[in-house]
C-alpha cells in the first residue's frame, strides 16, 4: 500500500495503471449489476475515466 | 560477377522512377512504403470510429435521409443510461458472461489437468477436445438448434434418459427459464477447449523441480496443488477470463443463430439489442451512442487484457 501511494505521488506507471484498471473494472461491474439504477447510469463515466486514465498513464515512467 | 539483390532491384527500376527516387532520404522512402497501410488503417478503422462518435451526438436516422440532422448533445447517452430495457439487456449479458466464464474456467482447467498427465492416446484426446473451437459459430448454432429440438433432439433425449423426464415436455430454446442456459451450454461446449489450451500452457510451464522439492518436503498432493499449481497457473487463468470475457461481451452470431434473442428478450444480449436499435428501429444516432458505450467498455477491458498479457510474457 505504501509503495502504491508513493508511486501515485511520484507519477509512476504501475500505481496509476492499477488505479485505472480498478476504475475500468468498477465501471464494468456498475454497468452490469442488477441492483442499483444509479450505478448503471454512472457506469459509463467511470469506465471512460478509467480508460482515458489508462491511456495517459501508460506513458508515465516505470 | 555475382550481383547483390539490391543491385539487381536498382538495375530493374525504370529510369524515370529511378530519377524521381534519387535524392530522397531513407526516411521519405520508408514513409512512401508505409503510407498505403496507414491510409488503409485510417479509412477502415479510425474514420468510422470518429464518424460514429459524431453521429452519437445527433438524432440521425438513416431510413429518413431527407430529415434534417440535429445536434442533440449528450441526450442519446442520457437516454441509454437511464433506459430500464437496456439495463435488463446488460443483466442478461452479465448472466451469460458470469456463467460461461465460471463453467469454462472450471471445466477447462479440469480438462487441462487431465490432459497434462501422460497417458496413451493423449494427443488424440487433445485433438478431439479442441474440435468444437474450430467450427464456425453459425454451424454450431445451427446444429445445436437441432440437438435442442423437443421431438427429435439428442440433447432432450439424453436429459430424458438421465432424469426420466419426457424429452418432449421441455424446450431449451422456447422456454423463458431455460433459454439463457441453452446459450450458456453451447458457448461452454464451444469455447472450453480454448481455456483448456491456455491452462495447459500454464501447467506445462511449471518446472518439475518445484514439485520434486515439495515431495522432498513431504507436501501432500493437495497442498502442492494449492501452493504450487494454482498460483503458477493463475496469470494464465486471468488471461483466459479476460479474453473470453471480452469475446462474450460482444457475443452475437451464436445467440442469433440459436435463439435470435428470444423468447421475448430473455437472451437478448447487448450486441443483438444494438443491432435491433440500428437496423430494425433505424435509430442511427441513438445506436451510435450505444455502440460507443460498448466500445469504451471493451476497450477498457482490452487495456487490462494487454497489461495482463505483458505480465505473463515477462514471467
Amino acid at each position: 500500500m505504501k509503495s502504491f501511494l508513493s508511486g501515485m505521488v511520484r507519477f509512476r506507471r504501475g500505481s496509476w495503471e492499477m488505479l485505472a484498471s480498478i476504475l475500468i473494472a468498477l465501471g464494468v461491474v456498475m454497468l452490469m449489476q442488477p441492483w442499483f439504477m444509479w450505478a448503471f447510469t454512472w457506469s459509463f463515466l467511470v469506465t471512460l475515466t478509467g480508460t482515458v486514465m489508462f491511456i495517459v498513464t501508460s506513458h508515465f515512467p516505470e | 560477377m555475382q550481383r547483390t539483390s539490391i543491385e539487381r532491384v536498382a538495375a530493374a527500376t525504370p529510369a524515370p522512377v529511378a530519377r524521381r527516387l534519387t535524392g530522397l532520404s531513407d526516411r521519405v522512402i520508408a514513409w512512401i512504403f508505409v503510407a498505403p497501410t496507414i491510409f488503409l488503417l485510417l479509412a477502415v478503422n479510425i474514420f468510422p470510429l470518429i464518424w460514429t462518435i459524431r453521429l452519437s451526438f445527433t438524432n440521425m436516422r438513416v431510413n429518413r435521409p431527407n430529415e434534417p440532422v440535429e445536434f442533440v448533445g449528450l441526450r442519446n447517452y442520457q437516454r441509454i443510461l437511464t433506459d430500464p430495457d437496456i439495463w435488463q439487456t446488460m443483466q442478461a449479458t452479465a448472466h451469460f458472461l458470469f456463467w460461461t466464464l465460471a463453467l469454462q474456467i472450471v471445466i477447462g482447467f479440469a480438462l487441462a489437468w487431465l490432459i497434462n498427465r501422460k497417458f496413451r492416446g493423449n494427443d488424440l484426446w487433445t485433438t478431439i477436445i479442441v474440435l468444437p473451437m474450430m467450427l464456425s459459430p453459425a454451424v454450431v448454432g445451427n446444429f445445436w438448434t437441432f440437438l435442442y429440438q423437443p421431438q427429435i433432439g439428442l440433447f432432450n433425449y439424453a436429459v430424458g434418459f438421465l432424469t426420466g423426464a419426457d424429452p418432449s415436455s421441455f424446450s431449451m430454446i422456447a422456454d423463458v427459464r431455460l433459454a439463457p442456459w441453452a446459450i450458456i451450454i453451447v458457448d461452454t461446449w464451444m469455447w472450453t477447449p480454448f481455456v483448456m489450451l491456455i491452462c495447459l500452457a500454464g501447467l506445462r510451464s511449471i518446472p518439475a523441480s518445484i514439485y520434486e522439492a515439495a515431495e522432498c518436503d513431504r507436501a501432500s498432493k493437495w497442498r502442492q496443488f494449492w501452493t504450487i499449481t494454482i498460483p503458477m497457473v493463475l496469470p494464465f487463468l486471468m488471461l483466459a477470463v479476460l479474453f473470453r470475457g471480452i469475446e462474450n461481451f460482444k457475443m452475437f452470431d451464436l445467440v442469433v443463430q440459436l435463439t435470435g434473442g428470444g423468447p421475448g428478450n430473455t437472451t437478448e444480449l447487448t450486441s443483438i439489442n444494438l443491432k435491433r436499435e440500428a437496423f430494425e428501429k433505424w435509430r442511427t444516432g441513438y445506436s451510435s451512442a450505444y455502440a460507443i458505450i460498448l466500445f469504451v467498455t471493451v476497450f477498457g477491458l482490452a487495456s487490462i487484457y494487454v497489461k495482463a498479457l505483458n505480465k505473463v510474457k515477462s514471467r
